[in-house]
This record gives structure tokens, C-alpha cells and sequence, in this order.
């Protein structure tokens, strides 16, 4: 196989792959994040008193959950912009 | 492609063999204009009590007081200058990304990693001043000597997700604005913009809990049950 058709193989695969690991990081950032939140309405529904709290936690957990989904996205532009095995690219 | 640089930095000018990129000077004219409006807002406080800068300036002092309260368990006035500093530090370059030209300090490995490492460094410093040496590496060993190894590999994995998030969100927010700048006009972006602050000053946010949380975990007196 000589290097060009070697190299476009990798820059397919790379494209693709950083595509699916966007969207799947996002599918599973978002239920983990609409689980917090439906927690976190039901507990302030019940506790209208520590709705201050509830929400310092609230946002300090969506940032720890969403931080999965912001891993994903930064491989897939490591993937895109600074992809190793892509040499001159 | 070519106008989005997503990874690496620019540099601008050597300074002998020091290389000054665009984040260190964006760095440092942000950190010059927290300082001038500190001192703008200490005078204020000192001279005209009862004015609007004096009040601003210690509903922020009282807001980060409460807050480094509230998580630790007791009053901790080092660590609420630490952590309003990450936080003001943060806010204030997500605004000043907002100008034209103008990249976030933020937005660069380079810069987010150096805050990390700060939170990381701080964490057995605040620890050793809090409880001397011998009993800031008790919590290691604590409950078993043989979970030692799984505290070291979560205080190194807290702090690379620390940097990286920070990096991750302001990032992604500069590349989506930069995106629909190339694609559409001139009032298209500004929603996006508007969600790009509303995300720095989140993030600015969770970053100072979670330093204070890390470093109040480990300051904490009185744990011993």
C-alpha cells in the first residue's frame, strides 16, 4: 500500500471517529445532566428553604458531569487540528 | 481551517530567550485591570463608606467569605482570597474574550494547567500549614495505607480535569463563535457570545468551588470520626 492511500485511510478514520466521539460523549452527558437536574427541581420542590445550596451543588455536579462530555470534545479536536499520526497535516 | 488555531500558541515578541505568547500578555492585562479595580475598590472602601464602589466591593468580600464558609465548615481567610482570586482571574478573562481580537487567557492549555497546578500545589501546602506535616499525610493512609496509591491518582486525574474542562468550555465557545463569524454576518454570532460569557463566568464559578472544596478537604480540622 503506498503512503498516500495509507495516509487517507487515516485521515477518514480520524474525521469519523472524532464525529462519533463528539456525539457520544454528548448522548451521555446529557441523560447523566437531565438526571441533575429532575433531582434537583424535585429537591427544591421539597425544600424551597435550601434552594441556595441545592443550586451551588446543582451547578458544581453539572460542570463534574459535563466535564465527560468536554473530554470527548477535546479528542475529537485533538483528533481534527493536532492529530499525531497525521504527519504534515 | 487556517484562521482557527485550536491547540498551541502564537508567540508575539522573544524577550532573550523567552518567548511572550498572546495568552501571557492577555494574561497580564487582565490581572493589571483586577488590580487597579482592587485598589479602585479598597479606596473606596477606606474613603467614601456608603458609596456604590464601597458597597460592591465588600458584598464581593462577604460573598467569597460565606462561600469558603459554607464549604469548609469554619472560617478560612487564605483560602477565600485564593479562590476569589481563581475566580475573579477566570471572570475576568472571560470577559475580556469577548473583545475583538482579543483571544481568552483561558482558552490556552498553557493557562488553564498553570491555574490547576496552583490548586495543586496548594492543596499539600494549605494541608501542611493546617495540620502540620505528619498530619496532613495521615489522610493518605486513612482509612487503609493501602488506598495511598488511589489518593495520589486522584489528586493528579482531580487536577487534570480541572485544567482541562476550563480549557474545554472556553475553547469550544471561542471555536463556535469563530465558526458562525466565517459563516454568517455580523448580529448572528452575538447569542452564542452572550452564551460564551453566561459559560465563562459558570465555569469561573465551579473552577474557585472546586479549588475551595479540594483545598478545604484538606485544611479541614476536626475529621477524625
Amino acid at each position: 500500500m503506498n503512503p498516500e492511500t495509507l495516509r487517507t485511510i487515516v485521515v477518514v478514520a480520524s474525521i469519523v471517529v472524532a464525529g462519533l466521539t463528539a456525539a457520544l460523549g454528548a448522548v451521555g452527558a446529557a441523560f447523566g445532566e437531565s438526571r441533575i437536574g429532575a433531582a434537583a427541581m424535585d429537591a427544591i420542590a421539597r425544600q424551597p428553604d435550601e434552594a441556595g445550596s441545592i443550586t451551588r451543588n446543582l451547578f458544581v455536579s453539572l460542570a463534574m458531569v459535563e466535564s465527560t462530555a468536554i473530554f470527548c470534545l477535546v479528542i475529537a479536536l485533538i483528533l481534527l487540528f493536532a492529530n499525531p499520526y497525521i504527519t504534515g497535516g | 481551517m487556517n484562521g482557527i488555531r485550536v491547540f498551541g500558541e502564537s508567540v508575539v515578541f522573544h524577550v532573550g530567550p523567552l518567548a511572550v505568547t498572546d495568552t501571557a500578555i492577555t494574561a497580564f492585562m487582565v490581572s493589571a485591570g483586577l488590580i487597579v479595580i482592587a485598589v479602585l475598590l479598597r479606596s473606596a472602601v477606606l474613603d467614601r463608606p456608603g458609596s456604590a464602589a464601597a458597597i460592591a466591593g465588600e458584598l464581593a468580600v462577604q460573598w467569597l467569605d460565606d462561600l469558603v464558609t459554607d464549604v469548609v465548615g469554619h472560617p478560612a481567610p487564605g483560602l477565600a482570597v485564593f479562590s476569589g482570586a481563581l475566580f475573579f482571574f477566570i471572570a475576568g478573562s472571560a470577559i475580556a474574550g469577548q473583545m475583538p481580537g482579543v483571544r481568552a487567557p483561558t482558552a490556552s492549555v498553557a493557562a488553564t494547567s498553570a491555574l490547576a497546578f496552583l490548586v495543586f500545589v496548594a492543596v499539600p501546602v494549605a494541608g501542611i500549614r493546617a495540620k502540620g506535616f505528619g498530619g496532613y499525610l495521615r489522610d493518605y493512609v486513612r482509612p487503609n495505607p493501602l488506598l495511598a496509591p488511589l489518593h495520589i491518582m486522584s489528586e493528579i486525574s482531580r487536577t487534570f480535569a480541572l485544567s482541562i474542562r476550563l480549557f474545554g468550555n472556553m475553547m469550544s465557545g471561542q471555536l463556535i463563535v469563530a465558526l458562525l463569524v466565517a459563516l454568517a454576518g455580523v448580529l448572528v454570532p452575538a447569542p452564542m457570545m452572550a452564551l460564551d460569557l453566561l459559560i465563562g463566568f459558570l465555569q469561573a464559578y465551579i473552577f474557585a468551588v472546586l479549588a475551595t472544596v479540594y483545598i478545604g478537604a484538606a485544611i479541614r480540622v476536626g475529621e477524625e470520626s
